[in-house]
């Protein structure tokens, strides 16, 4: 039987998404249901001095209306931050609290403070525009560079400062620097990037007054995980008596990770009303309320050696967090950024300190790469900056200061399990025609355009878990994850994961796994995921996390459901069980033709009935009978996934236009499942981190109105911004889990803005540039450029 | 309050609907045709294209009222005897799909396309669905599948 991990399977989601048969969040109706309309914050920061909802409720259709004096009096718990970070002083970080309605104060643009209820949704918009907010409206704090030098936010919370976070020695740096033979500085702004999951956030609830159960249908990445965050800290209604589904779920990057204010009031409401609610956030509401990513300003620097060995790095950023710390709002800049932060190479001494502060802005929380892509860029832009500084080839300092064996003891937290960084650079520079370069420079400058070529070398760790390692490291809870495998009597097979496919194609790739392990066909088999009462418990799907953790589960639940299955079938062919070898579905004695499938086995382990008087049972002595079986999988440790990618770019000196010309992306995800799904990964990952690069910025003007809020103003990449991406693999497998797997669903976006803007930057000689590399900022660079190069001449 | 009278994917529909109603909500709460979805409210994202006697439009800005008597086609009316239209099977064969949010929108765009051009270049693709907007797939296999269901049509 030829093996399905490792083809090009196409997906088994597929069909249904592609007919209209897709189920997301918004598509469903519940008979009776209300519409909920959250009346928002206009202002950045303000007390709310009263609410007047005595109008609104008087409006045609209104239900119910409900503030946050209900919910404080009903003592339902906010959003919470799920990693606790210390200073480096060793105090605690100060994390304001974060009611699903706000009460007395407002934080930013778009914060919830009150909820109307009515019969249709026409009725329920009218009414909101009744309620009446009475605010004191004050000075706000929007700039992240600038935010702990701005009024006290949050009562207590001394410079608007959460922590003062290290990692590294501070002194071990400073001599290594006093030696250098030169230091290369950057400054950098890591744009804040809002995720623009296509599908928006929604919610429908539905309370069963019988049971007194809770079902809350949502747009979540992970379901198990909101239930949890839901009943311990919402106190919305304990873990038996809450639902959560997640059905389609229309794309995630991060945003659809946290709970939100909105499924935990309805989820409240709907037992106060005793009606179901139905919400459905239109875009601006997304813009405006969705966590958003990165927001970092940076300073770094790198200590060299004339050769271009490097001695040591320092990087002190400041990480806007916006209102308030979300569920990894607060490891993002942290353990996610800082150890990542000296890259792919030796580097003998190192420090990240990160000071992350409060503004009045939308809390800021993982976005596809989640801190390894403010890491990559840090650490990438400034490499290549030694290299241009030093008169060194760009690759060439890259391989100077690669690891070559592994495990490597990487500078600050990881030990690399595996990787072979010079094989990916090298066949980057060959698939990408490095050496012919230059022709390709020459021949643009001839047709009046500048051409730039941009590398960048990553690492990341991902496979988000070790319990062991992030409880340590100040995890709220530990990250395995968990599956049961259910083989029927019959011959089909479930496989519920605690992991939630939301566009990573889990219907399909799990199912692959699980064929294998079994030895049964692909349509044999069905992945279930995203509902809390199917399945085990699981800590649902980011940090590319869910085949490196996830997909280990299966495997391991296979592996003892053909252990059992060796036992029975020992008994049925009245061998021993060491006589038994299980292949392609089948438990083969030893040179012998006698055996048993897995299907004739199951179908035993469930006893058929038999009418025979002297029935012996085929389950040895002692088995249970049934064919289930379940694992929760705690890998030892991360998974380390490593590239380079080339970039060139065409800029037109007379717009500023930026051109991606050639992009060339060689990626290390040990062995992969399936090669079409990873692709598809990878181009998403690279066009997200070029969007970062060349089109998308969040804007908030002074007073904290966030003047990017559609689509008609936040630059969303489309079809025509892009060439095809070149993808190429090496693959050296991870060792800590059984199938060697690394994970691929954010390495594009890590490695892709520091390749393009190292482009950009080469094609504008060497000139820095902030992201987005806008073609305003791009025409106003080439005019200095001109200027520059007439000087010259 | 206005009676509209179309032909969706074949069948007639006739439902009074108050005179705001767009297409799109018409589809999705008036004929439980969740196929066609909402992603903006500015008409960019381009998730609700629907054919409106056989051209593309965005069915998020259009009056239901406006386009009375018209034949309308959305993604469900696409399979044919159980069978997936060419331009279906090309987005699963490609996997130019991922989270399947924006593909309904994409594909009737595309078809659209190729009744236009039999024979689009990738850059035409491009451009065609510049008014498609998909965060998954970085557009690549879209591109291809489009390509794909040219050879097949």
């Amino acid at each position: 039987m030829a093996s399905l991990v490792g083809s090009r399977v196409e997906r088994k989601e597929d069909k249904r998404l592609l007919t209209g048969k897709g189920r997301y969040t918004a598509d469903i109706n519940i008979s009776n249901q209300t519409y909920a309309v959250f009346v928002r914050s206009p202002h950045a920061r303000a007390k709310i001095k009263k609410i007047d909802i005595s109008k609104a409720l008087k409006a045609m259709g209104v239900v119910e209306i409900l503030t946050g004096a209900e919910i404080a009096t009903d003592k339902i718990g906010g959003l919470i931050a799920g990693w606790a970070i210390r200073s480096e002083d060793g105090s605690e970080m100060k994390v304001p609290a974060n009611p699903p309605l706000a009460k007395d104060s407002v934080n930013f643009v778009g914060e919830p403070i009150a909820v109307v209820f009515a019969e249709s949704l026409d009725e329920a918009k009218a009414a909101a525009d009744l309620v009446n907010v009475d605010y004191k409206v004050l000075k706000g704090v929007i700039n992240t560079a600038e935010a702990m030098k701005g009024e006290t936010i949050h009562d207590g919370i001394e410079k608007n400062l959460c922590y003062d976070w290290l990692l590294g020695d501070r002194k071990a740096v400073e001599e290594a620097f006093a030696k250098a033979d030169k230091i290369i500085k950057v400054d950098l702004i890591n744009n804040r990037c809002i995720p623009n999951a296509m599908e928006p956030r929604a919610c429908v609830v539905d309370y069963n007054t019988a049971s007194e159960e809770i079902t809350l249908y949502t747009t979540s990445q992970n379901p198990h995980l909101s239930r949890l965050i839901m009943s311990a800290f919402g106190g919305v209604a304990p873990e038996n008596k809450l639902r959560v589904v997640a059905p389609d779920v229309g794309g995630g990057f991060g945003s659809k990770i946290n709970v939100y204010n909105e499924e935990i009031v309805c989820s409240w409401a709907s037992k106060k009303i005793e009606r179901p609610i139905k919400w459905v956030a239109e875009r601006t509401e997304s813009f405006l309320t969705d966590t958003h990513g990165r927001d970092h300003v940076t300073h770094a620097e790198l200590a060299v050696t004339n050769e271009g060995k490097f001695l040591a790095f320092k990087n002190e950023t400041i990480a806007n967090l916006g209102a308030y710390a979300r569920v990894f709002g607060t490891v993002t800049p942290t353990y996610l950024f800082g150890p990542c932060a000296t890259g792919v190479y030796i580097i003998p001494a190192a420090y990240t300190n990160v000071k992350a502060v409060y503004t009045n802005t939308a809390p800021v929380d993982a976005y596809r790469g989640a801190g390894r892509p403010e890491a990559t860029y840090t650490i990438e832009r400034l490499v290549e900056k030694a290299a241009m500084e030093l008169g060194i080839d760009r690759t060439e300092i890259r391989m100077k200061n690669f690891p070559t064996e592994f495990p490597f003891k990487q500078t600050l937290v990881h030990t690399v399990d595996s990787g072979d960084y010079v094989a990916g650079l090298q066949k980057a520079k060959q698939m990408s025609d490095y050496a012919g370069f230059d022709a390709r420079r020459k021949k643009s400058e001839a047709n009046g355009k500048l051409r730039g070529i941009g590398v960048s070398s990553y690492f990341e760790a991902c496979g988000i878990a070790p319990s062991a390692v992030v409880m340590s490291l100040g995890c709220g809870v530990g990250l395995w994850e968990s599956s049961e495998v259910r083989f029927n009597p019959t011959g089909q097979v479930s496989v519920f994961t605690g992991a939630h496919s939301h566009g990573q194609g889990h219907d399909t790739t799990f199912a692959q796994i699980a064929a294998d392990e079994l030895g049964v066909g692909l349509e044999a088999v069905d992945v279930v995921h995203g509902d809390t009462d199917k399945g085990t418990f699981g800590m649902g799907t980011y940090g590319s996390r869910s085949l490196a953790v996830g997909g280990i589960a299966i495997v391991n639940a296979c592996r003892k459901i053909v252990a059992k299955g060796k036992r029975v079938a020992a008994k049925m062919l009245e061998v021993s069980e060491d006589e038994i070898d299980f292949k392609d579905g089948e438990f083969i004695v030893s040179k012998s033709n006698k055996k048993k499938t897995i299907g004739e086995v199951a179908f035993a382990c469930y006893l058929p009935g038999s009418r025979d008087s002297d029935f012996k049972s085929p389950l040895p002595e002692g088995e249970e009978p049934g064919l289930i079986e379940s694992s929760f999988f705690d890998p030892a440790n991360f998974s380390f996934p490593a590239g380079s990618h080339i970039a060139e770019v065409e800029i037109d000196p007379e717009t500023g236009e930026v051109k991606v010309e050639k992009y060339t992306a060689v990626d290390d995800f040990g062995r992969i499942v399936n090669p079409l799904v990873v692709e598809g990964q990878v181009h998403g990952g690279i066009a997200q981190g070029i969007g970062q690069a060349l089109h998308e910025n969040t804007v908030y003007d002074e007073t904290g109105q966030l003047i990017t809020a559609s689509y008609m103003d936040y630059t969303m990449p489309r079809a025509d911004n892009f060439p095809d991406f070149n993808l190429g693999f090496t693959c050296t497998h991870a060792t800590s889990n059984p199938l060697g797997v690394k994970g691929c669903g954010e390495a594009g976006a890590i490695a892709s803005p520091p390749t393009i803007m190292n482009a950009v930057i080469d094609a504008l000689g060497g000139q820095e540039i902030t992201m987005p590399a806008t073609a305003e900022k791009v025409w106003k660079a080439c005019k200095v450029l001109k200027k520059k190069n007439a000087k010259a001449a | 309050m206005t009676k509209v009278n179309l032909e969706v994917n074949g069948k007639k529909v006739s439902k009074d609907v108050p005179d705001h109603t767009i297409l799109s909500i018409f589809l999705r709460d008036n004929l439980n045709l969740n196929g066609t979805h909402v992603g903006c409210d500015t008409s960019q994202c381009g998730a609700c294209v629907v054919h409106v006697n056989g051209k593309s439009i965005k069915s998020c800005s259009t009056l239901a009222a406006d386009i009375n008597g018209s034949k309308v086609t959305t993604i469900e009316g696409l399979v044919s005897d159980g069978k997936m239209h060419p331009m279906q099977e090309a987005f699963k064969k490609m996997h130019g799909l991922q989270c399947g949010f924006c593909t309904p929108g994409m594909v009737m765009s595309a078809i659209d396309l190729l009744k236009n051009k039999k024979d689009p270049s990738d850059t035409e693709i491009r451009e065609w669905l510049e008014g498609n907007i998909c965060r998954c797939t970085g557009y690549q296999n879209i591109v291809a599948a489009v390509k794909e269901a040219a050879s097949k049509m």
